[in-house]
């Protein structure tokens, strides 16, 4: 009868099928190939994936497909975690010798309200934005686009989830 | 600025679904004592009609909380006419009130429902009202007679002809499918406004009920839309670099308030219809969002983390005086204001978890309304009975109600993905 007494753990039962990395903004910095070259691989809900993954601008970073394009935050935080330097210093290196738009998509996970949500994910992808800036990438590059929590990488409503969710895409 | 979408490229038809209509009502919780009432069948020439005007009725004053309505089964007869009714029937079964009437067609075709309110202890007609309405408005009917009963027993207007907007989010082939809806306030009817394959969020009701205010990321980025509910004519009103959010309509219908980021970070401001201009509200390096108007037009309530964690604020757009209204709690966002000005619902997290509380302006009193979790989105009735929020049940996002008091509630089960983001329309 009521409904308050809503068991959480049944949620956490149903469903573990997770949206890939799928938004439908074409990655702007693909080289129009179809299929093979940029590809989105999808493990556990965590999207990787290559950003210039034409494979004509294998120079001496010695990365190319391997390099993290997926950023992850601290609940209601929006600093960059120390793990996430290394790899955004290669992206940024990577912007530098070769210039391309690139989309910075903020997330949050679905705690809190829409909106605020989106005021969240976007401060997300302004410090990832002001990171690759302060290494040298020009500016008008990088888009920051935030999503707030209406694009969860993981539907589930749990801790490991709402990790995954709190992140900023490369694109 | 302005972009006229002339180009309809979505599907945006004000289709009805009813073959698959996908919310339901399932009432959880009444007030201890409800008033009982029955509503006798009515029908036209003793031959149902295309919607059961009584089961509406019935339903429409269950769901209020305050009402308890008569299965037709346990009735002892089914008067048409006052004539036909016999206090007796009810008051052995310990009826308070009874409804009674029938629908004829008018020689110009339009059905005329004739119908009266019957107080059974002392045997008084309340009232003997017509409605008039085309085949297609039998459920109009039904709501219309729903809110002069209501008005007439509690005082309180009706808001049973009113509608809800709310947004789905459906998985279809791997990806989720996003649509904003329209349906009765009961979740009849639902309506498809828009549908894209990226999100559509904050959907906002302007003054007169008639036309649509929402966020859609269809250009791959948030922009927001006003659509017009009767021919689904559509402009897109921003297209800036980062935020475009949380469309607020003023209560004069001339303007709106909306969230930009365009210069730097979230602020709130104010976008006129007739000079198409945008004029900044709020200057702080916080998150300033989700602006609603209070009733006068002079004022906003919003969120901002200002004070280092998201809560209330009130600004008065002549002075840009601004004031803090919450203070309990570190977490208190997504205003909205009762018709009386006084009652504030909003979000507000306890412990950990996200609950929908009303706050009176007044005497500063806190209430937890809800007590799920991730509730969101409250959206006041414009007759500040009930409020509605979007809460997960299992990992499903649904619609849930509850009375401005806490004392009734009931929920919106969809048949199939998450419902989120009600909005109540006005009357």
């Amino acid at each position: 009868m009521k409904f308050e007494t809503l068991k959480p753990i049944l949620a956490c039962a149903i469903l573990s099928s997770f949206l890939v990395g799928c938004s439908s903004a074409p990655s702007s910095s693909s080289n129009g190939t179809d299929g093979g070259s940029s590809t989105m691989s999808s493990d556990g809900g965590v999207s990787t994936g290559s950003v210039d993954g034409g494979g004509i601008s294998g120079s001496d970073i010695d990365v190319d497909g391997g390099i993290e394009t997926v950023f992850y935050f601290d609940f209601d935080k929006s600093t960059l975690k120390p793990e996430s330097l290394a790899a955004l210093r290669i992206h940024a290196q990577r912007l530098i010798a070769n210039p391309a738009s690139v989309r910075l998509e903020g997330h949050a996970d679905e705690r809190g309200t829409r909106e605020y949500n989106m005021a969240l994910g976007e401060r997300r992808g302004s410090a990832v934005q002001e990171f690759l800036v302060l290494q040298g990438v020009d500016a008008s590059l990088l888009e920051v686009i935030s999503y707030g929590e209406e694009r969860p990488a993981s539907l589930d409503s749990t801790d490991s989830s709402w990790s995954l969710n709190r992140r900023v895409e490369i694109k | 600025m302005l972009k006229r979408v002339s180009r309809i490229v979505f599907l945006i038809v004000l289709m009805p679904l009813s073959a698959r209509a996908e919310l339901s009502i399932e009432i959880t919780s009444g007030v201890d004592n409800p008033t009982s009432i029955a509503i006798s069948p009515i029908m036209m020439k003793g031959a149902p009609l295309a919607e059961d005007i009584s089961a509406i009725v019935g339903a429409d004053l269950d769901r209020s909380g305050l009402f308890s309505a008569m299965p037709r089964a346990n009735m002892l007869s089914n008067p048409r006419t006052l004539s036909e009714v016999y206090y007796r029937d009810w008051r052995i079964v310990g009826m308070q009130y009874l409804v009674v009437g029938s629908v004829i067609r008018q020689s110009d075709g339009q059905l005329s429902a004739t119908f009266s309110l019957v107080e059974v202890a002392g045997e008084r007609v309340l009232f003997t009202h017509v409605a008039k309405g085309r085949d297609s408005q039998l459920r109009d009917i039904a709501h219309y007679i729903s809110d002069k009963v209501f008005y007439t027993i509690t005082g309180i207007k009706g808001a049973f002809s009113t509608r809800l907007a709310y947004v789905t989010a459906i998985n279809e082939g791997g990806r989720q499918v996003f649509r904003l809806m329209v349906s009765d306030a009961d979740g009849a009817r639902e309506r498809l406004m828009l549908k894209s394959k990226e999100p559509i969020m904050s959907p906002a009701w302007s003054p007169d009920a008639k036309e649509l205010a929402y966020v859609s990321f269809e250009t791959g980025r948030p922009a927001i839309f006003r659509q017009r509910l009767d021919n689904a004519k559509r402009e897109q009103l921003t297209n800036f670099k980062g935020l475009n959010g949380a469309p607020a309509w003023s209560p004069d219908g001339k303007s709106m308030a909306l969230v930009l980021s365009k210069d730097g970070n979230p602020e709130i401001y104010l976008y006129r219809f007739a000079t198409k201009t945008f004029t900044r509200l709020t200057r702080h390096f916080s998150i300033d969002t989700e602006p609603n108007w209070m009733s006068d037009g002079k004022s906003l309530i919003f969120t901002s983390d200002r004070g280092g964690s998201p809560q209330i604020y009130k600004l008065n757009i002549i002075s840009r005086k601004i004031e803090r209204l919450t203070f309990n709690g570190s977490y208190n966002a997504r205003p909205r204001l009762a018709a009386d000005d006084r009652t504030l619902v909003m979000v507000h997290r306890s412990q950990g978890i996200f609950h929908i509380a009303s706050q009176d302006l007044v005497t500063g009193d806190l209430r937890v309304l809800t007590q799920t979790r991730l509730d969101e989105s409250p959206t006041v009735a414009p007759n500040g009975a009930m409020l509605m929020y979007a809460t997960k049940r299992g990992n499903k996002g649904v619609l849930a109600a509850v009375s401005i008091d806490a004392g009734s509630r009931f929920l919106l089960p969809s048949r199939r993905g998450d419902v989120r983001e009600p909005a109540w329309s006005p009357f």
